[in-house]
């Protein structure tokens, strides 16, 4: 394990407007290490995935639910971010982490969250028990600066956007 | 506003802003849902160019959408998303029910 060069910890009550609030959060401290645009995208939906679900499983609204967050920055590039919380946990968490299982489908949720998460890091890992809350670690390993952006990162069109993005989906 | 309705015809075009997440899709939501319902709407658009940021909340609010659209006869799609949320939603396979265009109606 490569040395940490910054770590932040975080926590906030499970109320919905702290979903932006988390994902400004997490984007403000990895700029440290410079990523490219699509990194920060994937990352910041990562962790919208992973605070969403604290919220709207975890603590299933009950609003003075405490999330906590950590970061760690380290000297391989690498990112560490664990969101824990402490509210129902999870029964099985192998049918939670198959693509469209919901337990939620009357509010729309879509079944993708952990499919997400899994896409746009290099891994998660879950741990959860019942009636006692849910602990995910999800780790990145940010891909070197070049000095030219647009060869690693696809050339931004007009409109300022990237249009290539990095990490395939898997 | 995160949503703008426009009425052309019977096409409807939703033009969404900012970020969509589980907190901000539940307006978008009642916004769409009704201007669909208040008028005869057989087509839906829904205007991506101007989000900035989606999770898995906005692949729900496109499936629901879309679900509500074929259920009264008539069709949804997607337009112009950032590159990033093209990515979000070929993950879920929604664009086999709502295709996604890009610039100049080109088929993503
Ligand atoms: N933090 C959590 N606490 C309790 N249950 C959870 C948590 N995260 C996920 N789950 C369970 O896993 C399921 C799948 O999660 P996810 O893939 O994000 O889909 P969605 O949020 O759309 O339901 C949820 O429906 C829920 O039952
Ligand atoms: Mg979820």
């Amino acid at each position: 394990m490569k040395r940490c060069l910054n770590e932040m910890k975080l926590s906030f009550p499970a109320r919905g407007e702290n979903e932006a609030f988390a994902r400004a959060c997490v984007s403000a401290f990895i700029a440290q290490l410079d990523p490219y645009v699509s990194e920060l995208a994937e990352l910041k939906t990562a962790v919208s995935e992973a605070v969403t679900n604290a919220i709207v499983h975890g603590y299933r609204g009950r609003r003075d639910g405490i999330i906590t967050m950590q970061v760690r920055l380290c000297s391989d590039r690498r990112v560490y971010i664990r969101i824990r919380d402490k509210g129902c946990g999870i029964a099985d968490i192998t049918q939670a982490m198959q693509p469209l299982f919901t337990t939620a489908p009357e509010e729309e949720r879509a079944g993708l969250g952990f499919s997400v998460m899994e896409s746009f890091t290099d891994s998660l890992r879950v741990k959860s028990s019942r009636g006692r809350g849910t602990s995910l670690v999800m780790e990145k390993t940010l891909r070197e600066r070049s000095g030219d952006e647009s060869v690693k990162d696809g050339v931004s069109n007009k409109s300022g956007r990237k249009s290539g993005t990095g990490s395939p989906l898997r | 506003m995160p949503v703008t309705v426009s009425l052309d015809g019977s096409v409807l075009t939703a033009r969404l802003s900012g970020d969509i997440d589980h907190f901000t899709a539940a307006d978008m939501r009642s916004e769409i849902d009704r201007a669909i319902t208040m008028n005869p709407v057989s087509e839906l658009i829904l205007d991506f160019s101007a989000v900035n940021f989606m999770d898995s909340s906005g692949i729900g609010l496109v499936m629901g959408r879309s679900k509500l659209m074929s259920e009264l006869g008539g069709k949804c799609s997607v337009c112009d998303p950032p590159a990033y949320i093209v990515k979000v939603m070929k993950l879920s396979g929604i664009d086999k029910l709502c295709p996604i265009t890009g610039e100049g109606g080109v088929r993503l």
